[in-house]
């Protein structure tokens, strides 16, 4: 076999073993399903009516932002899964079998998309029933979930060198969410970036977060009827431009990560 | 015969901590070297080097004719690692935990299910093996990572601590396993901290403390030179003490020590039991009180307090030494 197809036959294998644990595990699902549904019924009923969004429902605007930082919180599963792995052992077991040095990171990153998937579902179901509704075609909507998916997907690899490189599960949660819970904010994902002060602004106009958002917006026909016109070349081109970010987050975490798996200092 | 580990001044510093300092080691192939050491005297680190988990700061290390640093993928093809923590997947049944070695191994899919069925079999799981490795006992999850390290029946293996926290009964059974795959020609590297360990299982044993190797010999050789078993007995009346002397002078191969404060005598003896009851009979017949007796088998803390003056302390634990300890003692 070349190196390719080893590497994707031990991958296949790592995450087949990452997916049995959701079946033996379940109750991992009752906080990955929990959360998202608790963030569209709070924003929806809290904030829904004290934020005015010109031109649309904001339950319907919402959803989208959701989505987006459910997503990116789900990506943290690829950190806790190796942090933890690493604290039991079994990654001192991995490296020494003849295996890829690629395939126990790739099967993680791969297996999380299961846990993205299914709390994508349960979202959309949720955000179904407090009033958001998908206005373009079913391909559109598909195109939509795929790029929220790919975008987690380029995250967990940032989780991955993150998992690595702290010693415990505690510690990655902690430094996870100091990271995260700003970036999901300082974004147009629950109001719209124009409303924010100068600086956060831009920043806000810029972040692929906020790219990720518009873009889901659009294929789902989210976007208020007579928004101004996007106040950035990033929000303008919103898809092109996230699928840069994710190619580029890939380019530079898939490696660093495969290099810290190969350099790790721990017996 | 030629030697299939073969490790010459490994050094590996962890910050200031030195954890090797210039280690040598040899194993011939078919043999079994036992390394002897306190926490922390660098044991985990030297098999962590040579089954290519870490990279020494200096030195060489071959593992059946490849280098460890440059030729990790043919060593891991040739070696099994199982540690003191033991490394099994917690939500997978036991029969998954070592399908998944297999398939990592490149069996195909059939060959890889019949090996973990014989493998559980072998290591007495075959029962256990359809439940998860979380209703496991310390001593069964022992067992399969000791599985999981022989799925591909590598020539060299890696033994860590393997039978450090488990019960006496777990850890005699333990020790059949490990003779058996001996027997069959398997090349045995294993770390210990008990002198009995090594007694049982190594041909030949190898001392360290501190990265540092301090001794190296036959178990036999080490017990001599820490003056291998003794009696120890204590008198009830001290005006028995010369009479009694005498009864152990016909058992002592060496000079025999007395505490006369304790009413205590200390015989260096051969022959295990037989002999202490042989000598009981004697103190009977003669009608000697005793308040205490015993046999003692010199122990790791003899063995150092012989070849370094002190005796093994806990070394301020180095990382991976010392983490997995610490977890191991919780």
């Amino acid at each position: 076999m070349n190196s390719l197809a080893v590497a994707f036959a031990d991958t296949t294998v790592i995450a087949k073993r990452n997916l049995i644990k959701i079946k033996r595990v379940p109750e991992i699902l009752v906080f990955v399903l929990l959360s998202p549904i608790m963030f569209v019924l709070l924003f929806a009923f809290v904030f829904g009516n004290a934020i005015d969004i010109r031109g649309l429902n904001y339950r319907e605007f919402l959803i989208a932002g959701v989505f987006t930082q459910t997503v990116m919180f789900g990506a943290t599963f690829t950190a806790a899964g190796l942090a933890e792995d690493m604290q039991k052992g079994i990654i001192s077991r991995f490296r020494a079998l003849p295996m890829s040095r690629a395939a126990v990171l790739a099967g993680r990153t791969v297996s999380d998309i299961a846990y993205n998937l299914l709390s994508l579902v349960i979202m959309a179901l949720t955000g179904l029933a407090v009033g958001w509704t998908i206005r373009t075609s079913f391909g559109e909507a598909i195109a939509g979930f795929a790029l929220l998916l790919l975008f987690s997907y380029a995250i967990s690899w940032v989780m991955a060198s993150i998992g690595l490189a702290v010693p415990s599960v505690e510690v990655v949660n902690n430094a996870v969410f100091m990271v995260l819970f700003p970036l999901t904010f300082l974004a147009n994902t629950f109001v719209p970036s124009n409303d924010l002060p100068g600086g956060l602004r831009e920043f806000a106009e810029w972040s692929p977060v906020s790219t990720v958002t518009q873009a889901v917006r659009e294929l789902f026909g989210n976007v208020p009827a007579n928004a101004p016109e996007p106040p950035s070349w990033a929000l303008d081109h919103a898809i092109l431009y996230t699928l840069i970010w994710i190619a580029v987050i890939i380019a530079i975490f898939a490696p660093l990560s495969v290099r810290q798996y190969k350099r790790l200092q721990r017996a | 015969m030629a030697d299939i580990v073969e490790a010459k001044g490994l050094v590996k510093r962890y910050g200031k901590v030195v954890a090797l300092d210039g280690l040598d080691l040899t194993v011939p192939q078919g043999t079994v070297l036992g390394l002897l050491g306190p926490n922390g005297a660098g044991k985990t680190t030297l098999v962590s080097i040579l089954a290519t988990l870490l990279q020494p700061d200096e030195g060489t290390a071959n593992v059946a004719g490849f280098d460890v640093c440059n030729d990790p993928e043919e060593v891991r093809k040739r070696i099994g690692l199982s540690g003191q923590f033991a490394a099994v997947d917690e939500h997978l049944t036991g029969f998954e935990n070592l399908d998944m070695v297999g398939r990592l191994y490149r069996k195909g899919r059939k060959a890889s299910r019949d090996r973990a069925r014989e493998l559980l079999e072998v290591f007495d799981l075959a029962e256990a093996g359809d439940r998860t490795a979380k209703t496991y006992s310390g001593g069964m999850r022992r067992r399969l990572d000791l599985a999981g390290a022989l799925v591909a029946e590598p020539p060299v293996l890696f033994l860590d601590e393997p039978t450090s926290g488990l019960d006496p009964r777990s850890r005699t059974g333990l020790w059949g396993v490990i003779r058996d795959l001996v027997a069959r020609g398997t090349t045995l590297l294993l770390t210990t901290q008990y002198l009995e360990e090594a007694d049982q299982l190594a041909d030949d044993v190898v001392v360290i403390d501190h990265g540092h190797a301090i001794a190296h010999g036959t178990p036999a050789e080490l017990k001599t030179s820490v003056g291998g078993e003794r009696i120890e007995v204590t008198v009830r009346e001290t005006g028995d003490l010369p009479s009694a002397q005498t009864i152990l002078t016909g058992f002592a191969s060496g000079e025999i020590s007395i505490d006369e404060q304790r009413g205590t005598l200390i015989a260096p003896i051969a022959g295990g039991v037989p002999t202490l009851t042989k000598a009981l009979h004697e103190f009977e017949a003669s009608k000697i009180d005793l308040f205490d007796v015993g046999l003692r088998r010199p122990t790791l803390d003899d063995v150092f307090l012989t070849l370094t003056g002190h005796v093994a302390e806990e070394a301020v634990s180095e990382e991976a030494d010392g983490q997995k300890s610490e977890e191991m003692a919780g």
